[in-house]
């Protein structure tokens, strides 16, 4: 196992490289002249000078990367023009709320959407499984930003049951019942969309299990129905729901963007959108590295927690 | 074409979905036609008019522009945003999978490593460094959105080429001589686009919905162009003061998109075969039974009595009868071989037993099934789900497919135990060792760790075997469990069994097609043929007077030891298809002695005590 996380790990070595060089070329697109566009409203020349030689813009393209690279290897992210600070300090004091805000929705989502699934599947065709199909379909087509002021309109302005915004109320408040207080909403409009998405697929993916010949091999030795779902079934199925929630998390970590904003919730989504209508790019850039590299990472806890369901899989 | 638009339509989600999809449409594409007033007319002496006010039916915004004139011109842009968005990723992300598909090795693996990197993003967030590239406004969201889901399209359409690209078709054209170009264009295309087009109806909606988010975010379109996520994102300020403005361009986009996500799941379980055929639906815990006429009444048959079972599948209108009123009777310490064709009933009528016919489609709908003089039918899922293991058991054919690949063995075993008994873990692990002594696996205190895929197929066997000894059962139902090991094993597995019924006096119905097993095995045969019994008799009775013309083919079908230059037989023709059975004999389309006589009706079985046969016209008389 442990040579398996290993193996993982260091295969994650050339997503990574990718993923600058993704970045690192999508910056190279901007047009006209990169310092002044880098620094837009700030491009003094001063400043066009020195971002020059920050990130060597008069060397060629290869070079530059490679500068870009060997900083960000060293913990250096560049600085952040519009808040005049370093873009790692910025980023990493907004990632927990980021994290909290997705993690709680990712956790929502994959628990919801499993046993709505599973429940989907079980009672296929009954009352249940209409109903839930129906949910699913609405849920999965309400944009997140809208369903978000919806909730506000109806649970914070009308009933006044939840605070309006915010990650924290801003006297008396900074405890965790005050977290949650806030953290209800957006988590919950966050996790609409990829709850609908992996029901779908729970459900089908249970489909596909109950017909397999050892589920009627797990009948036949006089297994409780409610045993063989749960337990043989489920566990089976979470064979392809596991890669799904992968791509679920993704979502739901870049679609926290939407509800930052609405929920004024103070994370990285928010703070990519600030920095692009500033044109505040190093922050962009750093950002986009920086969530696209934890998603990486997730996906490699993935892989493993995959590795530890299916002993079929090499280790 | 046709065909596909009814069966579209058959599902009514996907029919709501296209005429709410195609609503929006015509609006759209009449809007600058209607009597509407100027979207961007600026009035700041009509802010906020409520919706249904004079003059505005839907309200009007903060700079008292008219809502209704805003949305549809705002839902137009959308629309044709998300359209020409999806269009774009559709034709690059296609070009892009169909050359890597068709030219393979190099140019596939440096496409398709490409193509993962960008999947390794957070789907949004690469949009937002494309946008935050090319900076904010509408054309740029459109480039990201369809940037985005280049990915997407590059991987399906490329795993459908390199299926199409190794067949025949495209060597003939390449024999033919035709350029790599032409082959792409008209031997490829045609085939994927099916696959093209499914992949647009499940993306087209999302890429509305995300260009219609950049614009909410205020990356998107910039004013005094407006498409509705730009609306919704101006109207966010005067939420609470005046909902209206966020509700109408928001439930627009909801619209928008969920009926194109109904008609998108239409399309894609109307071209998705495995759909037609209802095969996606989950078999219940007990097959279902609907007795249409009396229930047969108790005789003091065996311990195990099957009497005038009926099972039938019920697929869409027609009705395959696959066991047809087949009686068949076992005693204790008695074993019976069933034999016949795959498709003649036999595993049927083994499977209905318990309740394990899959259902749907499978239906009980006759007959009776005792156990110790109990109707099993009748019975209640709990009394059943009692006697499953604990009184009737069965050995499958395939162990790899019929053990759960993802438990170790033991944890198998031990399952069976206690889904009839209490006892303790460690107790349960104690027993399931000594069964897998019983069943002769060497080493079974190490073997219980194993999972199924870690086993040979013998030992796989055998540990399906120990699993149905578990709970030391009266009747064992083997269906075909040698068929897919080889000699060797197979005879060590039948010697096992006859071994386990003279010790512990197990009844067992014995279900092959090999009439070499019956012989080592069974005290009685029973033939079954077109989902009815033909002929019943004792095995060596049978062996060697063979009664019915159907059980005399089916012996010379099997290849004697020793038994010099005989020239080893088929029956001419197919076994029966058992939804369309002609009446009398089904076995007379194939049988070289059938007359007018056998195609006139129904023939009884009908013969001594101990052997029957249902043929006007035996081999042999019996008397």
């Amino acid at each position: 196992m442990g040579a398996y996380i290993l193996k993982r790990l260091l295969s994650a070595i050339p997503v990574l490289l990718g993923i600058t060089v993704i970045v690192f070329l999508i910056m190279a697109m901007i047009p006209g002249d990169p310092a002044t566009a880098i620094l837009g409203s700030y491009a003094t020349p001063e400043n066009v000078a020195k971002i020059n030689r920050d990130l060597g813009l008069d060397q060629p393209l290869v070079n530059r990367y490679f500068i870009w690279l060997g900083n960000m290897l060293t913990g250096d992210f560049g600085r952040s023009f519009s808040l005049n600070r370093p873009v790692l300090d910025e980023i990493l004091d907004r990632f927990n709320a980021t994290l909290v805000l997705a993690g709680v929705s990712f956790v929502l989502a994959s628990v919801l959407g499993i046993l709505a699934g599973v429940v989907s599947a079980a009672r296929q065709y009954g009352l249940a499984d209409k109903l839930i199909t129906f949910t699913v379909i609405i849920g999965i087509s309400v944009p997140s930003f809208f369903l978000g002021m919806m909730m506000i309109l109806l649970f914070a302005v009308n009933l006044r049951w939840l605070p309006v915004s915010g990650m924290y109320a801003i006297y008396g408040g900074g405890d965790l019942p005050d977290l949650l207080r806030h953290l209800i909403m957006p988590a919950s409009a966050l996790a609409v969309v990829a709850t609908g998405v992996i029901a779908r697929l729970s459900r089908s993916a249970m489909l596909e299990v109950l017909r397999q010949d050892y589920i009627r091999t797990a009948r036949a030795k006089g297994v409780d129905e409610r045993r063989v779902i749960m337990g043989h079934a489920l566990r089976a199925a979470m064979v392809s729901i596991i890669p799904v929630l992968g791509i679920q998390a993704g979502f739901v970590l870049s679609g926290s963007v939407y509800i930052e904003i609405v929920f004024q919730w103070p994370g990285v989504g928010r703070m990519l959108v600030d920095a692009i209508l500033k044109r505040d790019l190093l922050l962009v850039q750093g950002g986009v590295v920086f969530v696209a590299a934890c998603y990486v990472f997730f996906n490699i806890v993935v892989d493993v927690a995959q590795s530890l369901l299916d002993p079929r899989i090499k280790t | 074409m046709i065909s596909f638009l009814k069966l579209l339509f058959r599902n009514r989600l996907a029919a709501m979905g296209a005429v709410v999809l195609s609503a929006i449409l015509i609006l759209a594409v009449i809007t600058p036609i209607l009597p509407l007033a100027d979207p961007d007319a600026i009035s700041t002496a009509d802010r906020f008019k409520r919706p249904f006010s004079e003059g505005h039916l839907l309200g009007t915004d903060h700079l008292g522009r008219d809502l209704l004139s805003r949305l549809l011109w705002g839902t137009r842009l959308s629309l044709a945003v998300g359209i020409f968005a999806a269009l774009i990723a559709a034709s690059i992300g296609s070009a892009i999978g169909i050359i890597a598909g068709y030219f393979g090795g190099r140019t596939d693996n440096v496409i398709m490593r490409a193509v993962d990197m960008l999947m390794a993003f957070p789907y949004i967030l690469l949009a937002l460094a494309i946008v935050a590239a090319l900076g904010p406004g509408l054309v740029n969201a459109l480039i990201a959105v369809a940037a985005v889901n280049i990915p997407f399209f590059a991987r399906n359409i490329r795993g459908v080429t390199v299926g199409l690209a190794g067949r025949e078709f495209v060597d003939a054209a390449r024999l033919a001589g035709m350029g790599h170009g032409r082959i792409i264009l008209t031997e490829l295309l045609p085939n994927v686009a099916s696959t093209i087009v499914i992949a647009m109806s499940t993306t087209v909606g999302w890429m509305i919905l995300e260009t219609a988010g950049l614009s909410f975010l205020g990356l998107g379109s910039q004013p005094p162009q407006a498409d509705l996520g730009s609306m919704l994102g101006e109207a966010r300020s005067a939420l609470i003061t005046a909902p209206h403005t966020s509700i109408v361009p928001g439930v627009m986009i909801f619209l928008i998109v969920m009926s194109i996500n109904l008609l998108g799941d239409g399309v894609r379980d109307a071209l998705d075969p495995r759909l037609r055929s209802g095969a996606l639906t989950r078999p219940r815990a007990v097959t279902l039974v609907d007795r249409r006429g009396n229930v047969p009444r108790a005789d003091q048959k065996g311990l195990l009595n099957i009497q005038e079972l009926e099972t039938q599948f019920h697929v869409g209108p027609r009705i395959y009868r696959a066991v047809n009123r087949v009686s068949l009777h076992v005693n204790p310490g008695e074993a019976i071989g069933l034999i016949g064709e795959s498709g003649s009933g036999k595993s049927v009528t083994a499977l209905s037993v318990m309740g394990l016919v899959a259902s749907p489609p499978g239906v009980i709908t006759g007959g009776a099934v005792r156990y110790a003089g109990e109707d099993l039918l009748a019975a209640s899922y709990d009394s059943l789900r009692a006697k499953r293991g604990q009184n009737v058991a069965y050995i499958f054919q395939d162990p790899l497919s019929t053990l759960h690949p993802l438990y170790r063995v033991g944890d198998q075993l031990i399952e069976a135990i206690q889904a009839h008994n209490r006892v303790p873990e460690t107790q349960a692990r104690a027993e399931a060792i000594e069964l897998l002594k019983s069943v002769r696996i060497p080493n079974p205190e190490s073997r219980i760790h194993n999972y199924p895929h870690e086993m040979s197929g013998g030992m796989r066997q055998r540990v399906g075997i120990a699993m149905a000894l578990a709970n030391d059962p009266d009747v064992i139902i083997a269906d075909e469990p040698t068929t897919a090991l080889d000699v060797t094993v197979q005879a060590q597995i039948l010697s096992l069994l006859d071994d386990l019924r003279r010790e512990r006096g197990l009844a067992i119905i014995f279900i092959t097609h090999d009439f070499g097993v019956v012989a080592q095995l069974c005290d009685r045969v029973a033939v079954m043929y077109g989902g009815r019994i033909v002929e019943e008799g004792p095995t060596e009775t049978i062996l060697e007077h063979p009664a019915h013309p159907y059980t005399k083919k089916l012996m010379a079908c099997v290849p004697e030891l020793g038994g010099g230059k005989r020239r080893l037989e088929a029956i001419p023709g197919l076994p029966p298809v058992v939804h369309e059975l002609p009446p009398g004999c089904a076995f007379a389309p194939r049988c070289e002695k059938a007359t007018e006589a056998c195609r006139a009706g129904e023939i009884p079985l009908a013969g001594t005590e101990t052997h029957t046969v249902r043929c006007i016209d035996p081999e042999e008389e019996l008397a």
